[in-house]
């Protein structure tokens, strides 16, 4: 029994179990609506659901009845979720009658059903999301590299030294991967299932970038039938897999068909699966689906950080159009948003763009779609999160924003202290391990400040000769011209550091200061806007992002050439 | 590194800010209460509440200063009346006023790190085996106590001692003795070491013990150490007895409700054992001594077999085995052995002394732990001791909610501290073979048993439907458990040092 531990791999050990240590810590805080008759909030939704599924035959699940009322929380999610809240109320039933009984535990609160439902999550976390980030940062970050090694290398020929730093290493990026304060404060603060879904879809990306495609898809599945909000993901997964099909010059086209066949398959029986228990009835079928997505709504409900919400300060939509105009032009905008990524993906397939275009797609999903929650951005801080090796600090920026986002949600929930001792955790282990990627790139001890005393350097440093020979102003411009690599990435570093420092001063004043009493959703309106502004302006840079990666086939041609 | 190591920390402190606290908690906002509201000569005479003030005057004062920033948070905090008063603000205040004062421990650990000599083990290893010590993260930031600061003071103190500036030293230990009295039982190391190296530098010969030059250092420390007791005390003046009562209270029993893994831990149970089998052996004897068996319960703990013990025995034989360590002291040279030694009357005193807390094992693990850092024989009980010691505070956080926490802080810690020491002490890149690191397999399997009780108090022992008949059964198996390894590693730790010589090579470096 001998075994020899890697340095790097105590690095992920330790990282996994600090992760678990803050979100056990997590649990300690209040959970949204703890204490607050008569409707609670997410957790006495998880807690109702489980009432509901053990006590009820599957077929009430999602009716209106006497014993089942659909505006006291009804089940508006899909059947897996429900299964799982089934396999958790069982649990409950198991160790206190009291947590399950059917109508009598409505409100149901104490010290032990906390701790049993955070150890739901807790489980949830530990078995899917964890592991999922884990391999995803262990297989993919690699061959990626590898397969991207070429291009790099003749791009970085012509660059100067200085902004050679490598992407971080895979043990650090999966430490900070999975120190994300969003998710932890959603799931084992507030209380929610997230991680199980998003597990799932990382799981599925996961398997697509390494070629597993059929079991990505059913990986997909999945996720989109524990929570309809996947569908933010979807897109990219459809457009890919099906450009996988197309066949390229030189290939039958039987073999695309049987592709897609085989596909299609995977996907409607892993659908058949779980929807089995309501296919005998077209009615309650639809009643079913009617319950997942009720568009009745309206655009947003609280202050949501996309782009309705926040033009919504200049120009009244809610008043300005009925709900189906509104949905339609949701829809129309949606659409037109998501187009450059999904033809980009489509008609120049690449692996390393995939991710991109997870992200492309939930973030247009959310900045345009129709009735959006706050919580949603997690679904697009999870592919941001698998970017973070190959650009971090755009990443990290838009991390940090999209916890600032959620903040009025989570201070409604009596969350402050979590937030500030999370983000903060999560940005000084930012700070230190990016110092440790830089000192080990640029062998130098001061690291962090090395790079930008050397890239003022850069920009600064101007030879005598040239100065007198063309006079101070012009060689410095020249100067800089030359170095505008240097320039930009100083600019990115202030603008970052800027964004960041009013997203703490707006925070701080919205806990400290009373907004007017004119006003009292300044503070939240004001938080997404700022937040909104820099989802856009990220929306952008990513698109921009994808776009400028150029095709490659190869990846998928190799695969047909053995085929055939 | 060390900054960045307390700053973690330090979000990690915040995040057990709503966690469950002991009643410890009140103790200390009743201190704060009293010592807000009343003048001075009435703070050890008070008694509204059952917490009345037992520590010493200096921290009597330094609740005095929290005081005014508690007023900031809720002033109703500070009413002698308000019993269990427990608002937002009050945890927020009194667990901030826990975090922030840490910041001395950090200063302390600072202090040692800067003198020792330069090396890996010193700049990264060292500061986080201590900033991120788990007892203290149990027992300050959940169960409540102000142990930070004070282990800081303790640390500086060393830190000067390492430097040699003995009257540095001397000073911030006194202000520390006057904080807690409980690091009396660190003293007589620091006596002995004072006395050798202060006192009566260089040569032992009879005819220079006498010089001028010792005997004015002798009466410079003491002057320095009796003036720190004498101003501190002088506001208690007419009342002396008054205090000292209140800061020895032998009233209380041998062992705590929950038996600290001590000498004692042993003893309860070979009499329980004994008791048990006399029971099977003669029913008739089981009607005088049934009453007896309510010894979990009740503080005061009557044997049925063995001899009861008094505070006079617990006294003279914790003196009588400080007391080879202490000769072995003065004959030795380097404050390395100064350490040990005094990672051996902490341990003497944890083993034998007279209602030991489980706590108490911190003040061992925390100068062992800058030992460890030298040389593979302290790392390796450090390891232990640190496994098994920290394990024996679990019963202190017996909440629920705290299970995983509580385990996932002693596994992060002991995996660190596998990891970090043995690649310090082991030249080639760390093998595992049936034993953990610097371990034989004796004390790997061992330490390996943790798990096992760990299982049975929480899995089994529910499963088996126990928890009625027999509550206190887990406590006992884990107290006894743990006693042996603590036991194990005194008698180790104190034949080494016994052994141990000035010539032998102390940092056992590549």
């Amino acid at each position: 029994m001998y075994c020899r531990i890697t340095s790097e791999t105590w690095l992920v050990v330790f990282g996994a179990f600090l992760a678990i240590l803050l979100r056990a810590c997590t649990n300690l805080h209040s959970y949204s609506g703890e204490a607050k008759p008569p409707m609670y909030g997410d957790y006495e939704a998880q807690r109702h659901w489980m009432e509901i599924t053990t006590n009820l035959p599957i077929n009430e699940w999602y009716q209106n009845s006497t014993n089942n009322d659909l505006n006291y929380w009804g089940l508006d999610y899909p059947p897996l979720t429900a299964y799982h809240m089934y396999i958790c109320g069982k649990v409950a039933e198991y160790l206190n009658e009291n947590y399950t009984k059917l109508h009598e535990s409505r409100g149901y609160e104490s010290e032990d059903h906390k701790v049993f439902m955070r150890f739901t999550v807790m489980i949830g976390d530990v078995l899917f999301y964890i592991p999922a980030l884990i391999l995803y940062y262990h297989t993919c970050i690699k061959t990626i590299e590898t397969q991207d090694g070429g291009v790099k290398k003749k791009k970085f020929k012509n660059q100067k030294k200085l902004t050679e730093i490598k992407p971080m290493s895979t043990s650090l990026s999966t430490v900070i991967g999975l120190l994300y304060p969003g998710i932890i404060l959603i799931d084992h603060g507030h209380f929610q299932y997230n991680c199980i879904s998003l597990g799932f879809t990382i799981t599925a990306i996961t398997l697509i970038l390494k070629k597993f495609d059929i079991l990505a898809s059913i990986f997909y599945c999945l996720a989109l039938n524990y929570k309809q909000m996947e569908l933010y993901h979807a897109l990219p997964f459809f457009l890919y897999l099906l450009s996988t099909c197309v066949p390229k010059p030189g290939q039958k086209t039987v073999w695309g068909i049987f592709r897609l066949f085989k596909i299609g398959i995977a996907v409607i029986i892993t659908f058949i699966i779980i929807w089995y228990p309501f296919l005998y009835d077209l009615g309650e079928l639809l009643q079913v689906l009617n319950r997942q997505f009720p568009l009745g709504r309206g655009v947003f409900e609280d202050k949501v950080s996309n782009v309705w919400c926040a033009l919504n300060v200049v120009f009244k939509f809610k008043t300005k159009f009925d709900n189906y105009q509104m949905m339609r032009i949701c829809l129309f905008t949606t659409v037109a948003s998501l187009l450059p990524s999904s033809v980009d993906l489509f008609l120049r397939p690449n692996r390393k763009k995939f991710v991109l275009a997870q992200i492309n797609s939930s973030l247009s999903f959310f900045l345009f779609s129709f009735q959006v929650h706050e919580k949603s951005i997690l679904l697009v801080a999870i592919p941001v999160l698998l970017y973070f090796p190959y650009d971090s600090f755009t990443c990290y920026w838009f991390l940090c924003m999209s916890v600032f986002s959620m903040t009025p949600l989570l201070v409604k929930d009596n969350l402050t202290i979590a937030i500030i001792a999370l983000t903060l955790f999560y940005c000084v282990t930012f700070r230190v391990s990016i110092e440790h990627n830089y000192r080990s790139s640029l062998n130098n001890h001061d690291g962090f400040k090395e790079y930008y005393r050397s890239l003022v350097h850069s920009l600064l440093d101007i030879e005598y000769k040239k100065a007198t020979q063309m006079g101070i102003f012009k060689a410095s411009l020249q100067q800089i011209i030359k170095n505008s690599d240097a320039l930009r990435s100083l600019i990115f570093h202030c603008c970052m550091f800027l964004s960041l420092i009013g997203c703490l001063l707006i925070f701080f004043m919205s806990l400290l200061l009373q907004p007017p009493p004119k006003y009292p959703d300044l503070y939240p309106l004001v938080i997404s806007v700022y937040s909104c502004v820099h989802f856009v302006g990220f929306f952008i840079y990513f698109n921009y992002k994808q776009l400028k990666i150029p095709q490659q086939f190869e990846d998928i041609r190799i695969e047909k050439i053995k085929f055939s | 590194m060390i900054f960045t190591t307390t700053l973690l920390t330090s979000f990690v402190k915040l995040l057990l800010i709503p966690s469950y606290r002991s009643t410890d908690f009140e103790v200390h906002r009743n201190w704060l209460a009293i010592t807000h509201s009343l003048p001075p000569n009435k703070w050890y005479f008070e008694d509204t509440s059952q917490w009345t003030l037992d520590y010493p005057p200096l921290f009597a004062w330094f609740e005095y200063i929290l005081s005014f920033v508690a007023v900031l948070f809720d002033p109703k905090m500070l009413n002698i009346n308000h019993l269990n008063y427990s608002s937002n603000n009050t945890v927020l205040f009194q667990r901030l006023s826990v975090i922030i004062t840490d910041l001395i421990y950090a200063l302390g650990v600072f202090m040692c790190c800067k003198s020792l000599q330069k090396s890996w083990g010193k700049e990264v290893v060292l500061p986080i085996l201590l900033i991120t010590n788990c007892g203290l993260l149990i027992v300050d930031h959940i169960h409540f106590q102000y142990n930070g600061i004070m282990y800081g003071i303790l640390l500086i103190s060393i830190a000067y001692m390492l430097q040699a500036k003995y009257l540095q030293s001397a000073f911030w230990f006194t202000i520390l003795l006057n904080m807690k009295h409980i690091y009396i039982y660190l003293a007589p190391a620091y006596f002995i070491y004072l006395l050798r190296h202060y006192c009566l530098q260089g040569s032992l010969q009879m005819n220079k013990i006498f010089s001028f030059g010792k005997l004015k250092n002798f009466i410079t420390l003491g002057s320095l150490v009796l003036s720190i007791f004498l101003i501190t005390f002088l506001p208690f003046y007419d009342h002396i007895p008054q205090v000292l009562s209140r800061l020895f209270p032998f009233k209380r029993g041998l062992c705590h409700a929950y038996w600290a893994p001590n000498v004692w831990a042993l003893y309860n149970i070979f009499d329980k054992t004994g008791f048990f089998i006399a029971q099977k052996l003669n029913k008739h004897l089981v009607k005088n001594m049934t009453a007896s068996m309510t010894g979990g319960l009740v503080q005061e703990f009557s044997y049925s077999l063995l001899p009861n013990v008094t505070p006079a025995t617990t006294m003279i034989l914790t003196a009588l085995f400080m007391l080879p360590a202490l000769v072995k002291l003065f004959l030795l040279n380097k404050p390395i052995h100064f350490l040990r030694c005094m990672v051996l009357c902490g341990l003497t005193a944890f083993l034998f002394g007279w209602h030991v807390h489980e706590k108490a094992i911190i003040m061992v693990i925390i100068p062992l732990s800058i030992l460890s850092i030298f040389n593979a024989n302290d790392a390796k009980i450090f390891l232990i001791l640190s496994t098994v010691g920290h394990y024996s505070l679990f019963p202190l956080l017996f909440v629920n909610s705290l299970l995983l926490v509580k385990v996932l802080l002693l596994l992060l810690y002991t995996l660190y501290s596998f990891h970090s020491l043995s690649t310090l002490h082991t030249q080639v890149s760390p093998v595992y073979r049936f034993s953990l690191p610097l371990l034989n397999s004796i004390e790997s399997f061992y330490l390996m048993g943790l798990i096992g009780i760990f299982l049975y108090e929480n899995v089994v022992h529910v499963c088996l439907g126990l928890n009625n008949k027999l509550p206190f059964l887990p406590l006992m198996i884990t107290s006894v458990y743990c006693s042996i390894g603590v036991v194990y590693c005194y008698i180790y730790y104190y034949r080494e040092f016994m052994k141990s010589s000035d010539v032998q090579k102390v940092t056992k470096k590549e």
